[in-house]
C-alpha cells in the first residue's frame, strides 16, 4: 500500500521583526548577525494566537485545500516546544476545531523541533496498517528566546498540517529513516519560560551529526542519490546550517532553494522543515522528488523521501501558498514585539 | 464565564455553528431549533457558517479589564454573515483600519483565559479579509 500527503496547509502570523530592530536594542552589530545566521527577519504571532490557534489555522487550510471530510481523520498528533498547556492537549483543540471529534485519537508530541515529523510517522504506521483511513500531523510553535539570547533572533512563530491517507495522494512518501542519540544541546525544564542550549558549538554533534546520518541512512535504505531529487529541504534554525548539510551530503544550491524559508521567516521549530517541504510542494510538479530530513535536538533526525504524484495540481490552488503567506508582513518595534510575545508580563 | 459555561459552548465558540431552514432558505445564528418563520413547516438542519462577511457598524473599546488576549483598544464590531444573520464579534485589526462594509473573515484566536494558572478561552474573531 502507498503511503503519503493527501493535503497539507501552512499559517504564519502577519507580524515580522527585522533582526536589525532586535540587534539594535542589545548593542550587536546588525550586517554581522544577518550575515551570520543569513536571515533577515522572523515571524511574530498576534497577542492573541499561541501554537494552538496557529495549528488549529493550518489544520483549517489542510482539510480545506483538498476538500476533506474531517470525520474520516482518525488521528491528530501535534508536535511542539510550546504547547499552551502542561497538561491538556492542543491536539483535542484542533480535533474540535476542525470537526473531526469525537472517533478519533489524539495526542502531543514533543522532540524539539521534529516533534512534527515524528507525527507523520505515526500517522504513516496507522494508516499502512488499516487502523485509519486519514491522520494529521502539524508541526506548530510560537518559539521563545530569553531576551538577549541568540536565539532570540531566529525564534518565530507558524505552523503547518499534512493529512496522511493512502487514497487520493497528492504526493507518495516512498520511505522514511530516522536516526536518534541521547545529545543533551538544548532543553527547557518544566516550568522555565526560556530554553537553554549549550552554546554555539553544538552544531557538529548535534544538527550535522544526526541530520547526515538520517540523510544517508535513507539513500542506503533506498540506494538513491543526491541527484536522484529534484528537491531537498533541511531543518533551518538558520540559513547556514541547512546549506552546510546539503552541501555536506551533495545537494546543490538549486535543490534546496524552493525549500529555504527561514531567511524571512525564521525558525518556526516543529514547523521548521514542514513549512520548508510545504513551499517546495507549491511548486513541485508530478514526478518530481523531494528529499526532507528534519532535525530536533535531544536529538534526532526524521528523514523522508517523497514522490510528487498527479494528484498535487488538484489541490494546489485549495489553499495559501507559503510564498503568498509571507507577502503583505507588518513590521513591528522592539517594544510592540516584547509585548506580543509576552516579555512583558501585563 | 466560568468553565462549564464555556464548556457547553466551546463547539459554538470554534466553528460558527448555526442552523439552516430547508423550507424558506433562512439562516440562523445563534442555533434555533424551530423557523420562526415556517413554525410546524420547517425543516431545520444544523449549519456550519462559512465565516466570510462585512461590518455593519463598529465601537472602539478603550476601558475593561486587563487581558492579555485582548488590549485595549479593540474593536467590537456587529458582522452580517453572506449567508444573513448577524453577530457581535472582535475584530482583531488597528482601529483605524476599520470601516464600515469592510469585508471580513472568521479567524481561530484566544479569546481570554482565566488567570495564569486558570483554563485558557478559544474562539472566533474577524479580521479584515
Ligand atoms: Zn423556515
Amino acid at each position: 500500500m502507498s503511503v503519503g500527503i493527501v493535503s497539507y496547509g501552512a499559517y504564519i502570523p502577519r507580524y515580522r521583526i527585522k533582526l536589525e530592530e532586535i540587534a539594535k536594542v542589545w548593542g550587536d552589530d546588525p550586517a554581522s548577525i544577518t550575515g551570520g545566521l543569513m536571515v533577515l527577519e522572523k515571524s511574530v504571532p498576534d497577542i492573541d494566537e499561541d501554537t494552538a490557534t496557529i495549528a488549529v489555522e493550518a489544520a483549517r487550510y489542510a482539510v480545506s485545500r483538498a476538500g476533506i471530510d474531517a470525520s474520516r481523520i482518525g488521528a491528530i498528533y501535534t508536535g511542539s516546544e510550546s504547547h499552551p498547556y502542561a497538561v491538556k492537549p492542543t491536539s483535542t483543540i484542533v480535533a474540535e476545531a476542525i470537526d473531526a471529534t469525537p472517533a478519533l485519537t489524539a495526542a502531543d508530541f514533543e522532540f524539539a523541533c521534529k516533534a512534527g515529523t515524528a507525527g507523520i510517522q505515526t500517522c504513516m504506521g496507522l494508516v499502512a496498517s488499516n487502523i485509519i483511513d486519514l491522520g494529521m500531523a502539524i508541526g506548530s510553535d510560537v518559539a521563545q528566546g530569553a531576551p538577549g539570547d541568540a536565539l532570540e533572533y531566529t525564534a518565530a512563530a507558524g505552523g503547518v498540517a499534512y493529512v496522511i491517507g493512502s487514497r487520493d495522494l497528492a504526493a507518495e512518501i516512498e520511505a522514511t529513516y530516522s536516526y536518534t542519540t541521547d545529545t543533551p544541546d538544548f532543553w527547557r525544564r518544566e516550568g522555565m519560560p526560556y530554553p537553554e542550549h549549550g552554546g554555539r558549538f553544538t552544531g557538529e554533534p548535534g544538527y550535522f551529526k544526526h541530520v547526515v546520518s538520517a540523510a544517508r541512512g535513507l539513500m542506503d535504505k533506498l540506494g538513491t542519490k543526491p541527484q536522484d531529487y529534484n528537491y531537498a529541504v533541511f531543518h533551518q534554525p538558520n540559513g547556514k546550517f541547512p546549506r552546510r548539510a546539503a552541501q555536506m551530503l551533495g545537494f546543490s544550491t538549486e535543490q534546496i532553494k524552493p525549500g529555504i524559508v527561514v531567511t524571512l521567516l525564521g525558525n518556526t521549530y516543529s514547523g521548521s522543515c514542514m513549512m520548508g517541504l510545504a513551499a517546495t510542494l507549491d511548486i513541485a510538479k508530478p514526478g518530481d522528488r523531494i528529499f526532507v530530513t528534519a532535525f530536533g535536538s535531544g536529538a534526532g533526525s526524521d528523514a523522508f523521501s517523497i514522490r510528487v504524484t498527479d494528484g498535487m495540481e488538484k489541490i494546489r490552488g485549495g489553499a495559501p501558498s507559503v510564498e503568498s503567506l509571507l507577502q503583505n508582513p507588518v513590521y513591528v518595534n522592539y517594544a510592540i514585539y516584547a509585548k506580543h510575545k509576552g516579555k512583558i508580563r501585563l | 464565564m466560568a468553565v462549564p459555561r464555556f464548556w457547553r459552548r466551546l463547539k459554538n465558540l470554534y466553528n460558527l455553528l448555526g442552523t439552516h431552514c430547508k423550507n424558506c432558505g433562512s439562516y440562523y445564528y445563534p442555533p434555533r431549533n424551530i423557523c420562526p418563520a415556517c413554525r410546524r413547516g420547517g425543516k431545520v438542519e444544523p449549519y456550519k457558517f462559512k465565516g466570510a462577511g462585512e461590518v455593519l457598524t463598529y465601537t472602539i473599546i478603550h476601558g475593561g479589564p486587563k487581558d492579555n488576549a485582548r488590549p485595549t483598544p479593540y474593536v467590537l464590531a456587529i458582522i452580517k454573515l453572506d449567508e444573513g444573520p448577524r453577530l457581535t464579534s472582535q475584530i482583531v485589526a488597528n482601529p483605524e483600519d476599520v470601516k464600515i462594509g469592510m469585508r471580513v473573515k472568521s479567524v481561530f484566536r484566544k479569546l481570554g483565559e482565566e488567570s495564569k494558572h486558570g483554563i485558557i478561552y478559544y474562539g472566533t474573531k474577524f479580521i479584515p479579509a
